[in-house]
């Protein structure tokens, strides 16, 4: 959710581009990261583990962890937090390492 | 004329970094500031609230604020900044190595200045890992840089000033803090802080920790367990509190690998967050080419990394015979301040353990 009125930051920039998450076309901000955008649609599982399929989402924010890993424009392991939205751009949720014929459901 | 000035490679764009990228080139140096931010600045974004302190030190100036006057000083300052580049390794000789997808690069520097910060930590339960777990940092770089709500009603686990100061941002988010969680039998940050809390009718649990995260694809609800005098679980006091977010303020560690790969010495300071460094009153490390400022130094707040930034960033220039004359005079106003910041109740604690610190540099330098 993108937050509104905000007693000392006031109103925040309003989406003025857009982006593909998993095919589906969500609003973005230019320049904001990839995540930011993908938190205010509402999408929190960002991949999927390797071995047991469990989800992750965003953890540090600030590209240390790797949680937030996701295919972006066809190329995996890309840390969304740290990844600036252009118009677009083709996000897709990872699993495992990102590789297509390792993908399950 | 310009490539025979001594070159100084500042890494970590913070309030420590630029800091000591503003002191160098005003002395004198040729100024190599490297940050693997695609933004300077490191965490003063996302501080929005009043910093504390005398007027000197910024107080009641905003983080956003001080972080515009330095990267506006940096910019007349004449220093170079190189952004989107990770230095991933460094030598004892001064070869700072830094890579993007660019490819990589190194340079051979006369001085480093290593300004890195820290890392938040964190705690391992069951469901940690489950999406909506994250690190208070995390909340606030969303609520505050970017300005979008990570959830609706969040857990605070840890009661420090990062939790309590990141509570109530949530709350001007628009966020509903469910719980705050402190470990200990009292609150462990500012009072005034946590006043604010209670006037806002959060609910504090105090000697609890948090037992389990549930859900299915994301936090649903946080499980509380009661804490004894010795921080064992209590059986039987589980508590269900239904959240969407947990976050976690507890404590950060400095991030000190490119000092180890320098070879400076490393000492133990648990008040300051874990391993630093070990430096003198310049900021210097062991290895004479290397100084520290900021977090990796030891943890402590954006007005204190400024200050020995700026002490790193003097002293760094006048080993290399730049601003000599000046650099006594700087360097003990800077001291000054230090201290200054380093006072009362609170500071005291943190006075003493880098007092602990330099009082092993001496050792170092005798072996």
């Amino acid at each position: 959710m993108r937050i509104q009125n905000h007693p000392i930051l006031g109103e925040a920039p309003q989406p003025d581009t857009y982006i593909y998450f998993d095919g589906k076309q969500i609003p973005a901000v230019t320049g904001e990261p990839v995540a930011a955008a993908l938190l205010a649609a509402g999408v929190h599982t960002f991949r999927h583990t390797a071995k047991t399929g469990q989800p992750r989402g965003i953890f540090c924010g600030i590209g240390r962890c790797n949680d937030c890993k996701m295919i972006v424009d066809g190329v995996p392991n890309t840390r969304t937090c740290v990844t600036p939205v252009r118009e677009g751009m083709e996000v897709r949720t990872q699993y495992g390492l990102g590789e297509e014929e390792t993908a399950h459901d | 004329m310009t490539e025979k000035k001594p070159l100084i490679a500042v890494v970590g764009a913070g309030p420590a970094g630029l800091s000591a990228a503003i002191e160098a080139s005003r002395a004198g140096a040729r100024v190599l500031l490297i940050d693997e931010n695609q933004k300077p600045g490191g965490q003063l974004f996302k501080q929005i609230h009043k910093f504390f302190g005398s007027e000197a030190h910024k107080a009641g100036t905003r983080g956003v604020e001080i972080g515009r006057q330095l990267l506006a000083e940096t910019q007349a300052s004449g220093a170079e900044v190189k952004l989107g580049w990770p230095v991933y390794g460094v030598y004892p000789d001064g070869r700072v190595v830094y890579g993007s997808s660019q490819g990589a690069k190194s340079i051979l520097a006369d001085r480093v200045v290593l300004a890195a910060g820290a890392t938040e930590n964190c705690l391992a339960f069951e469901g940690s890992t489950l999406p909506g777990v994250m690190t208070a940092g995390a909340a606030q770089t969303f609520i505050n840089e970017h300005r979008v709500l990570p959830g609706q009603r969040v857990v605070m686990v840890g009661s420090g000033n990062v939790g309590l100061i990141i509570c109530y941002q949530l709350m001007q988010a628009g966020a509903q803090i469910a719980a705050l969680v402190e470990a200990g039998p009292a609150i462990g940050g500012y009072a005034v802080h946590a006043a604010k809390l209670r006037r806002a009718g959060v609910p504090v649990y105090l000697s609890h920790t948090v037992h389990r995260a549930l859900g299915q694809d994301r936090v649903e609800q946080v499980e509380l367990a009661a804490l004894d005098e010795r921080f064992q679980k209590v059986e039987g006091s589980l508590k269900t509190v239904e959240a969407d977010t947990l976050c976690m303020a507890v404590g950060l560690t400095p991030m000190v690998e490119l000092a180890a790969l320098a070879g400076c010495a490393l000492t133990e300071s648990p008040v300051l967050g874990g391993t630093v460094p070990v430096h003198n009153p310049d900021m210097r490390t062991t290895n004479p080419r290397y100084y520290v400022a900021g977090d990796i130094a030891g943890v402590e707040e954006a007005s204190t990394a400024i200050e020995e930034g700026r002490l790193a960033g003097i002293a760094a220039a006048e080993s290399l015979g730049l601003g000599t004359a000046d650099a006594p005079a700087k360097k003990a106003a800077v001291r000054e301040s230090l201290a200054a910041l380093r006072a009362g109740t609170f500071g005291a604690k943190r006075f003493t353990a880098k007092e602990a610190i330099l009082a092993q540099f001496g050792k170092e330098a005798a072996i």
